[in-house]
Order: C-alpha cells, then sequence, then structure tokens
C-alpha cells in the first residue's frame, strides 16, 4: 500500500524547511524577507502545480498520494496519509496564493522579523497538512499545529487587546478540537471501522458504525469543532477579537485559509463521513447558518473599525457554506450536490476576496493609522490604486456578478432554495444587507472631500500592489469563468457518499 | 442573416474599449486623454453598424439564438450563456448603441478638462457593454449578470466624482434601492429553478429565457401543474420587483432624483434612455408570464399608472432642471409599464423607443444649459433663449415631444398607450386611462415650466448668484462657472441628431397611414414577439387625440400665465395649497421614511443596536465568563508546570494524545 508522490510532502513541509533555514542561516532582515518569499513563491508554484495534476476525470478519488505506516502496533496502526481529491486540491492553491499574498503583505514588518517569518511559514505548513492530510492522527496534529503560530503571531505583532485577543481564539479553538478528539477517538474505536483511516471512512461511510458513544453524538463533536473554526452562531465571539488585534498579513491567513478548516472539515468529515446524519439534521443546520447570516450581516453594519467590520461580514459569509450544506436535506439527489459546489466554491471565492479586502485595510493603516471608520475619508485620491482594489473586494464581497463571490452565492441559493425555500429566501436578504454594509464603508472610507489630515497620505507602493493584483486576476477570473474551479469542486463531492445515494 | 460572431462583437467592442480604456490608455496616455473618446466613440461606431445589421437581419428573418456555451457545471445540470436575438433585442440594440454613441460625443465637450476623463469613458464602456450584455442574454442567470453589471455601471457614474459626499451618497442609494428589488427577481429565479422538475419533464431549461417563455402557456393550459395556481405570479412579481428598483417605480423610485449627482450625460444616458428602461425591457422579455397571471398584469398596471401620475406631481414643483427632468422619467416609466400591464406591449416598447430619443435629448439640453450658467437651478437661470439658440430649439423640440404634441414622436406613442386603456373595458384598463389623462396634463404644465424658467425672462445669474445666495459647502460645489454663450458644436451636434429622432422617431417608424413603403404600424407589429398574445395593435384613435392634446395645451397656456406672463393665483389659493405643495417639494416625505424612519432609526438604530448589544453583552460575557473559569484553572495547571499559564490548553491535549498513545502502545 506504500506510495510516494512526493509533490504533496513537498507542498507541505516546503514552508516548514524554510523556517528552519531562516532560524539557521539568515542573518539580515533583508534576507529573511526574501527568503520567506522564495520559500513562499516556490510553495504557491508547488500548490499550482498540484491543482493542476489532479485530473478531473480519473477514476481515483484521491491523487498524488503519499502514504506508508507511521505507527504500526498491535493494536494501532497510524498512516502518513496524503492525498488530494476535487475538494482539497483548489484549497491547497488557495492556501499557496494566500501564503505568497501574506509574505509580500508582511514586507513592512519592522519589529523580530525573523521569528515573524518562522511563525507565517510553520503556520502555511499547518493549514496545507490539513487540507491534504487522510489520516485522522495526522490531520488533528496539523490541526492543533495551526494553533501555536497563530498565538504567538496575534500576541506579539498584533495591536490593541492582542494578548487578551490571541488567548480567547486558542481557548475556542481549543474547546472544538477536544470536542473533535472525543469523536476521532471514538470513530477510532468503533468496532469493524476504518480506524483512523480517512479514505476508508470517507467510502464506508461512517454514519452505521457501532462506537462506544452514540454515532449522533460523534457527528455534533465533530461539527462544534468546525463551527468554532468557521465560525458559526454562538461561537463566533472569537473571530472580530483575533482579526481586529492580529497583523494584516496574519488577518489575511486567518479570514482567507484558516477559518476554510472549518468548512472543510465539515464537508469532509461531517458530510463526507455522515451523510445521512448530515440528511437527518440539515434543518438544523440551515436555521443554524441563516440565523449566522443574517445576524452577523446586522452586526456588521454597525461596526465602526474596519477590520471588525470585515471580521463580522466573513461571520456572515461563512454562514452561506452552512446554507449550501443544510441544502443535503432534501434527500440524496443532483440538487444537493448544487449546494456543495456553492459551499465549497465560498471557501475559495471568501478566501481571496476578504484577503485582498483585509490587504487593503492593511496597507491603508499603515498610511492612516487609523481604522476608526468615522475618522477616514476622501482616501481615494491619495490612493487611487488601493481605492480601485478595495472597491472591487467589496463588490465582490457583496456578490456583484462577472466577480468570484456571486457565483459561489448563486449556487449555495439555487441548491438550499430546493431543499428549504423560505429559509433560504430569508438568508437571501442577506445580499441586500451585505451591500448595505460594504458601499457604505466604502463610502465613508474612500470617497468624500479630501482630508486635512491625510494629505501626507502616500499612494501604495509596488510591493503592496503585486499581491493585491494577484488576488483580483483571481477575483475576476473565477467570476468570469468559473467552471475552472467548479469542475474540480463537482469531481471531489460527487464521490461523497451522500451524493451517491449512500 | 447576421453571424453569430457579430452579435457578440456588438457585446465585445465596448468591452474591448473598458479594456483599452482603463488598461492602456489611463496609465500610459493620460497626457492624452482624447484617445480614450476616440476608442469609445469608434467602437460604439461600430456597434451601432452591426446593431442596425442586426436589425435589419431579424426583419428579414425573424428570431435568432446563437451557440450556448457552459459557464458552470454541476452534477446533471449547466448554465449555459448564449444570444437570444428577437425584434424586441433587435430594437434595444439600436437604440442602446445610438443613444450611447451620442452621449459619448457630447461627453467628449462635456467632459473636457476633467480629470477624471479617462476612468468616466471607462465607465461608460463597462456600462454601454452591460447594457448590450443584458438584452441579448438567452439565460436568465446571464441576464442577471448583466443586469447587475448595468447597475454597477450606474454606482460607478452617479458617484464619479467621489469628493463629493452628496454624489457617493446618491451612488450608494442607487445601488441598495435597486439592490432591494434584484432580491425579488433573484427569488423568481430561485423559485423557477425549484420548479426544475417540471421544466424538464417538457423538456424544457428552468434557466433559458425561450423556455420560460414557452412555459407560460403550457402553466395555463394545466400541463405544467407545478407552477399554476399562484406560481406563475410569484415568478412575474419577483421579476416585477427587479424592474421596478430598476425603473425607479414606486415605491422604488426614490433614488432616481438623487442619482443627478452624476455628470450629466450619464443622467441622459443611464438614468433616462436606457439604463431605467432596463426594467420595462425585463418585464417585456418575461412577458408570456405576466399574461399568464391576471393578478400580475393589474399590479404592473396599477403600479405603473400610479407611479406615472405620483412622479409628474413631483415634477411640477422641483426647482432643479435635472431633477424636473428625473421625476418626469420616472413618469413616463409608469406610462410605459402601464401600458405593459395592460397588454399594450407594443405600445410601451414604441414609447421605450421614442422616449429615448426625446428624453435623453432634454438631459444633453439641460447639460447644455449648466455649461453656460454653472447651474442647474432653475431659479438662477433664465433668459437663455436669445445666447442659446440652438440648445433652446432643440429642448423645444423634445419637450414637444414629451408633451405629447402634434406630430411629435411622443405624440404617436403616447397616445397609443392612453387608446389601448381607453379600449379596454376593465376597471383596471379605466383606472390606467384617468391615472395617464391626468399626468398628461401635468406633464404639459411642468415641461413648459421648466422651458420658461430657464429660458425666458431676464437671466438670474447662474452659479455666481446660487453660491451667493445658497451658501453651498465647498465639498458639493460643481465648480461651473458662468459663461453665457452656446455650447460646442460637439455638445450641440449630438442634440440634433437626437432632435431628428425626436421628431421622425413617432409616425415614421409607426405611421398610422401608408407611408414610403413603411408599412402601418409597422413598429408595433415588428416589435411584439409571436410568444406575446396580447399587444395586438389599435388605430389611432384621432378623436381621444385630439383631447388630450387640447388638454396638454391648456395646461401649456396655464404655464405661459403663470411663468411668462406673470400671473399669481389670488393669496387665498396660495395659502390654501400650501401645505399641498409643501409636501410634494418635500417629495412626499418618501425619503424621511426610508432613510430616517426605517433605515436609520429603525433597522440600523434599534434592530441593530439591539443585535450588536446582544453580541458584546450576552454572547460575549457568557465567553468571557467560560474563559474567566477555564483561566483560573489554567493558572492552577500552570502553577503545577512551568507558570506560562497561556499554554494550559496545549499542554492538556498534548497530555490527552499522550496518555492515549502510550495506552495503545503498550496497554
Amino acid at each position: 500500500m506504500n506510495e510516494f508522490d512526493g509533490i504533496l510532502t513537498a507542498v507541505v513541509f516546503l514552508p516548514l524547511a524554510g523556517a528552519i533555514l531562516l532560524l539557521v542561516f539568515a542573518r539580515t532582515d533583508r534576507w529573511v524577507r526574501l527568503t520567506a518569499l522564495g520559500v513562499a513563491l516556490a510553495d504557491f508554484a508547488l500548490a499550482a502545480l498540484v491543482f493542476l495534476r489532479y485530473e478531473v476525470d480519473s477514476n481515483d478519488r484521491f491523487q498524488l498520494l503519499d502514504r506508508f505506516e507511521w505507527i504500526s502496533t498491535e493494536v494501532f496502526t497510524a498512516q502518513y496519509q496524503l492525498g488530494v481529491d476535487g475538494l482539497s486540491a483548489p484549497l491547497v492553491l488557495l492556501t499557496g496564493l494566500l501564503g505568497l499574498c501574506a509574505v509580500l503583505a508582511s514586507w513592512s514588518i519592522k519589529m523580530r522579523v525573523k521569528e515573524y517569518f518562522v511563525w507565517l511559514l510553520v503556520l502555511q505548513t499547518a493549514v496545507m497538512g490539513v487540507f491534504v492530510s487522510l489520516d485522522f492522527l495526522l490531520f488533528f496534529l496539523f490541526w492543533e499545529l495551526e494553533l501555536i503560530p497563530m498565538y504567538f503571531l496575534i500576541s506579539i505583532w498584533g495591536s490593541g487587546r492582542k494578548e487578551y485577543s490571541a488567548m480567547k481564539f486558542l481557548v475556542f479553538t481549543f474547546l472544538g478540537s477536544a470536542f473533535m478528539l472525543v469523536s476521532i477517538l471514538a470513530l477510532f474505536l468503533a468496532d469493524g471501522g476504518a480506524q483512523l483511516d480517512m479514505i476508508g471512512w470517507a467510502e464506508s461511510g461512517a454514519d452505521l458504525a457501532l462506537t462506544v458513544i452514540p454515532i449522533s453524538v460523534v457527528f455534533w463533536f465533530f461539527f462544534v469543532a468546525f463551527a468554532v473554526k468557521l465560525p458559526l452562531l454562538p461561537v463566533h465571539t472569537w473571530l472580530p477579537d483575533a482579526h481586529t488585534d492580529a497583523p494584516t498579513a496574519v488577518s489575511m491567513m486567518l479570514a482567507g485559509v484558516l477559518l476554510k478548516m472549518g468548512g472543510y472539515g465539515l464537508l469532509r468529515i461531517t458530510v463526507g463521513m455522515f451523510p445521512d446524519m448530515t440528511i437527518d439534521y440539515a434543518l438544523i443546520l440551515t436555521v443554524l447558518a441563516v440565523v449566522t447570516i443574517l445576524y452577523a450581516a446586522v452586526v456588521t453594519l454597525r461596526q465602526t473599525d474596519l477590520k471588525r467590520l470585515i471580521a463580522y461580514s466573513s461571520v456572515s459569509h461563512m454562514g452561506l457554506v452552512v446554507l449550501g450544506i443544510g441544502a443535503v436535506g432534501m434527500a440524496a439527489g443532483t440538487y444537493s450536490n448544487l449546494g456543495l459546489t456553492g459551499a465549497a466554491m465560498q471557501l475559495f471565492t471568501h478566501g481571496t476576496i476578504t484577503g485582498l479586502l483585509f490587504l487593503c485595510v492593511g496597507v491603508l493603516y499603515e498610511r492612516t493609522h487609523t481604522r476608526y471608520i468615522p475618522d477616514l475619508g476622501g482616501l481615494a485620491q491619495r490612493m487611487p490604486f488601493l481605492a480601485v482594489a478595495f472597491v472591487i473586494a467589496g463588490l465582490a464581497s457583496l456578490g456583484l456578478p462577472g466577480l468570484s463571490g456571486f457565483v459561489s452565492e448563486i449556487l449555495v441559493f439555487l441548491g438550499a432554495f430546493k431543499a428549504f425555500p423560505w429559509l433560504t429566501a430569508f438568508g437571501a436578504f442577506g445580499i441586500v444587507i451585505a451591500a448595505g454594509y460594504i458601499l457604505w464603508m466604502l463610502q465613508r472610507a474612500l470617497f468624500g472631500p479630501t482630508r486635512e489630515r491625510f494629505a501626507h497620505v502616500t499612494p501604495s507602493n509596488w510591493v503592496e500592489r503585486i499581491p493585491m493584483a494577484l488576488l483580483i486576476i483571481s477575483i475576476v477570473v473565477v467570476g468570469v469563468y468559473p467552471s475552472l474551479l467548479t469542475d474540480v469542486f463537482n469531481a471531489g463531492l460527487a464521490s461523497l457518499p451522500a451524493m451517491t445515494g449512500g | 442573416m447576421i453571424s453569430e460572431g457579430a452579435v457578440w462583437a456588438i457585446f465585445f467592442l465596448p468591452v474591448v474599449a473598458l479594456a483599452v480604456n482603463a488598461l492602456v490608455v489611463s496609465p500610459f496616455f493620460n497626457h492624452r486623454p482624447g484617445i480614450a473618446a476616440v476608442v469609445i466613440v469608434a467602437t460604439l461606431g461600430a456597434a451601432l453598424a452591426l446593431s442596425v445589421w442586426t436589425l435589419v437581419s431579424v426583419i428579414d428573418n425573424g428570431t435568432h439564438f446563437f451557440g450556448e456555451y457552459t459557464w458552470l457545471t454541476f452534477i446533471g445540470m449547466e448554465i449555459r450563456f448564449g444570444l437570444m436575438v428577437d425584434s424586441l433585442t433587435a430594437i434595444m440594440l439600436v437604440v442602446v448603441t445610438a443613444v450611447s454613441l451620442m452621449v459619448q460625443v457630447y461627453s467628449h465637450g462635456y467632459m473636457k478638462g476633467d480629470p477624471g476623463y479617462v476612468r468616466y469613458f471607462a465607465y461608460m464602456s463597462l456600462f454601454s457593454a452591460a447594457m448590450i450584455g443584458l438584452v441579448i442574454a438567452e439565460n436568465i442567470i446571464q441576464l442577471f449578470v448583466m443586469w447587475e453589471l448595468v447597475g454597477l455601471g450606474s454606482y460607478l457614474l452617479i458617484g464619479f466624482w467621489t469628493h463629493r459626499p452628496s454624489a457617493a451618497a446618491a451612488a450608494k442609494k442607487a445601488f441598495l434601492v435597486t439592490r432591494i428589488g434584484d432580491f425579488g427577481f433573484l427569488l423568481a429565479i430561485l423559485y423557477l429553478f425549484f420548479n426544475r422538475a417540471a421544466f424538464m419533464e417538457q423538456g424544457l431549461d428552468p434557466l433559458s429565457i425561450a423556455d420560460i417563455q414557452a412555459a407560460a402557456p403550457l402553466v395555463t393550459s394545466g400541463a405544467m401543474a407545478a407552477l399554476g395556481g399562484l406560481g406563475l405570479t410569484w415568478v412575474a412579481l419577483g421579476i416585477f420587483a427587479g424592474a421596478a428598483g430598476k425603473s425607479a417605480q414606486f415605491p422604488l423610485h426614490v433614488w432616481l432624483p438623487d442619482a443627478m449627482e452624476g455628470p450629466t450625460p450619464v443622467s441622459a444616458l443611464i438614468h433616462a434612455a436606457t439604463m431605467v428602461a432596463a426594467g420595462v425591457f425585463l418585464v417585456a422579455r418575461f412577458f408570456p408570464v405576466f399574461e399568464a397571471s391576471t393578478e400580475a398584469m393589474a399590479v404592473v398596471a396599477l403600479v405603473g399608472a400610479f407611479t406615472a401620475l405620483f412622479a409628474a406631481s413631483m415634477g411640477l414643483v422641483m426647482k432643479d432642471i435635472k431633477r424636473v427632468l428625473a421625476y418626469s422619467t420616472i413618469s413616463q416609466l409608469g406610462y410605459m409599464m402601464a401600458a405593459l400591464g395592460i397588454g399594450a406591449y407594443g405600445a410601451a416598447i414604441f414609447h421605450l423607443f421614442t422616449h429615448a430619443f426625446f428624453k435623453a435629448l432634454l438631459f444633453l439640453g439641460a447639460g447644455s444649459v449648466n455649461h453656460a450658467t454653472g447651474t442647474f437651478d432653475m431659479r438662477y437661470m433664465g433668459g437663455l433663449r436669445k445666447i442659446m439658440p440652438w440648445t433652446y430649439g432643440l429642448m423645444m423640440v423634445g419637450s414637444l415631444s414629451l408633451v405629447g404634441i402634434f406630430p411629435f414622436a411622443g405624440f404617436w406613442s403616447k397616445d397609443e398607450i392612453l387608446g389601448y386603456a381607453w379600449k379596454g373595458g376593465s376597471l383596471v384598463d379605466t383606472a390606467v386611462f384617468w391615472l395617464l389623462a391626468v399626468s398628461v396634463a401635468m406633464t404639459a404644465f411642468y415641461t413648459f415650466r421648466m422651458m420658461y424658467m430657464t429660458f425666458h425672462g431676464q437671466f438670474r445669474g447662474g452659479v455666481e448668484a446660487e453660491e451667493k445666495e445658497q451658501d453651498i459647502p465647498a465639498e458639493e460645489s460643481h465648480g461651473g462657472k458662468v459663461h453665457l454663450a452656446e455650447s460646442p458644436w460637439v455638445m450641440v451636434a449630438p442634440m440634433a441628431v437626437l432632435g431628428v429622432g425626436a421628431v421622425v422617431g413617432g409616425y415614421f417608424v409607426n405611421p398610422q397611414a401608408w407611408l414610403f413603403g413603411i408599412p402601418v404600424h409597422w413598429f408595433s407589429e415588428f416589435v411584439v414577439p409571436p410568444v406575446v398574445e396580447h399587444g395586438k395593435v389599435l388605430p389611432l384613435n384621432s378623436v381621444l387625440a385630439a383631447v388630450t392634446t387640447i388638454v396638454a395645451l391648456g395646461f401649456i397656456g396655464l404655464a405661459t400665465a403663470m411663468y411668462v406672463k406673470g400671473k399669481r393665483a389670488g393669496p387665498g389659493v396660495e395659502r390654501a395649497v400650501e401645505p399641498v405643495r409643501r409636501t410634494v417639494e418635500g417629495k412626499y416625505y418618501f425619503d424621511e421614511l426610508y432613510e430616517d424612519k426605517l433605515v436609520s432609526k429603525g433597522f440600523y438604530g434599534k434592530f441593530g443596536g439591539f443585535l450588536e448589544w446582544f453580541d458584546q453583552q450576552v454572547v460575549d460575557s457568557i465567553v468571557d465568563a467560560a474563559g474567566w473559569i477555564s483561566r483560573n484553572l489554567g493558572w492552577a495547571f500552570g502553577r503545577l508546570q512551568s507558570g506560562q499559564a497561556q499554554f494550559y490548553g496545549v499542554g492538556i491535549t498534548t497530555g490527552i494524545v499522550a496518555i492515549l498513545v502510550a495506552y495503545l502502545v503498550w496497554g
């Protein structure tokens, strides 16, 4: 059963290797930055290669496998098992892209530069690892590994109440992880199951496994872990704090890929391994999703800090992921796939869009030293490129067609409406509120007369423009021709047991 | 017969103009901004030529459908984009490209020296492309995409002068209000897709426009029971919500007058001639669905007719020339909607066609006046007749057409609608007729009030007097200057072309009797597609036409008496109408109701405030309390270990995993 393609191992551990390299060799800040950039570029190239090498039409569900036995005893075997399917391949690409953008967005970091980039690269390894691990032990290790760099990045390089926010992030995620650990143990101890092998569980479905605790508890414990990460109401309050106090690049990674771990977990594990359970509880999931979408949207409207505003909008938009998942409620069939495709698309599109939004805020904050919206205004004339990028990101976020956000929204709505028309209709009203908070934010931050105090503000520089341009390109390309991604996601989602009537 | 590539080219030509202006001219040739105008005029000129060719081809061959391209796939289903070119599309293409071309030529003069000159033409290209894409769309999602992009174009162009707070606010308002309507449109799409199985049984695609049109009669005949009952009514009302937003129908009319914050050519193009017509187009596009539902038709008819009257009443008292025209536009769109609602498909589109020319002309005229006086406030105009004879003459042509005086274009189209309402005997028809008839009188009055205040009497100082008296804050200043002179030919010539349209666009395309080989009622007959049951053409009701003309002339006379001769009603009457006047001038307080009461105080203040409080004080407090407990626990553990309290959690999990692994390995 041993296979070794190598590319996934490389894409996961290259950033870690880079981090070690930095620790050992890098002397000056300049070299630290350039090395980190080189590593991020190489990892992005590898991630793109993974995405391109994934074959949509292949009969093999999981591809590019790296696997061998890692821990082997009489009662216990853990595989080192990495692989991608149509669900994870685009997320690997997303992580590579945002990792690169995050390094560029960190160019202006002045304090403890080496340490900072080391943690940033470690973070990338952890997230990549989560997306490609196909063994529960490995998955859980990567899931937990991500906490350490995040904790340091927020508490050292953050602003405001950074220690409080970092702690809050840690406690919340930890609480979720504890639930997940119980579920993993329960699956491991199940009679005749696949133990820690995620491929095995994905193929057989865990719904009927006989475990030490009721299977519905296993399902809900997994769900809680992912709901915290996503986040879903009422366990979302760590997110605005963490986002607001994190440095720019870390906010980008947090919103861009870390939240996606929650969505990925929901799709890979709750939907993928507990299809019947998901269908049974679809109504509850949908209600939670709709409440999250609307509640967070209204709270977003009230925010006066740019980062907090975007953070709350993320909560609202992540509700769409769960709305799409709830669409499996109409029992197995073709429509349910539609909602899931939308949910998966939302992971990708929200990653790029929110990454760009946070990047724009960071670039702006660098110059204005305030994120308090009533103090801003008139910046479009001082920073034209930033204004264009910010407006594009905002429009994508409110679901303007032609940009990527619309594609995932329409797919989620088409899928979910079939299952729960009234609830979906309510949820869809979120797009009206979204237009409200986004346009109001843009109006207050960018437009109006130039203010005296911003007379010294300089336009964005090239190091800032490159990641903005990269993200804009991805938003436009996916928005204009979404088949590039939907075909891949479909290939991954079509083989879920829920979709094949399992 | 026209080829597929040629039709796509109509769409892609302005897209190319957008790309060239945004990516080449703006960054590299900003010192030669004229290139931007040349690019867009050339591409739109070519697009106009192709549109005319398309029209000829549709006249000869009927509706064209062209290849479909997969945009999105999901299991068992694809969303495909293609082209549907029927008579309605062909007419719309010509209107959009022709009016847009004239407006671009005019803009070259009007926007001269503006620092955002290239950006302006980039936005204009985007807008033109989206509008063209809207009318050629074959798939309802494709149509929705273009629909929203048209909204984007208007957002960018209304807020073009980003440094002016009122412009930014108006842009946001336009986008938001139309989006409320689009929400209804989206639900209609979702509902259609919801009934996908019923469509599939009939071999139809729920997202294809032609198939939706084909499905409506099947539902009526009972072959598609899933959509029976109120099903089609819901679809129709959802679509109408979208249309009402974009066409500024009551109660979503509030954004259009504010949209006048954009540059004046923008108002001419998108807030008079084409974009707001998109709503009318949308209802026409899905007309078979509306026809299948009496309720939906009645709603469209009554909302349209009420809007026509309601908006006209506000036009009577506005002081800003562009606002008079804006309310006039809302009112005229109400005519078109009402016409559709009573089944007068041909008349509605005919009115859309004539209105596009005369209203674009009037707006360009208002821009020309602004060019000379620096203001839009009619109280500071006056006496321009002698100074700007061309503008005056051309605006007079537009005005007569708007009022509907024989033989100008508006006369023919307006009377066709009124005749249809008169002929139909139902309660709805009668209500529509009287509402529209009263609006005719109001239209006559406000139009000539505008003409007299602007062009007659003595000049009252323009922007200089306005700024002195009104105390306008610096950031809101238009930066205009008074230089009393006729506008340059680059602005007058496009107005003249539109003026020709406002004269011949009526009788010559839709003659009442044989005319040089143009068949009788050619336009109305041509534009009504075979899938539409109603919309048959009626001969002109000459008695009715005569009566409405006399009424209109009477109210022109009243305006003359009041604004030229300076006659005023007695003080008793003035005092009696004072509260009415104030209500109308306050736009019936809809802005206050929506923005202040409902949104600011209600939704944002009360509801939003409560949720924010709840989030901070309830949800987060529980979390903090839980956090406090665990922190203290962690502290206790931390004391036992190394004092690193932050890592209590990591420690615990590591411990659990370690114990577990140990148990499994050795246990």
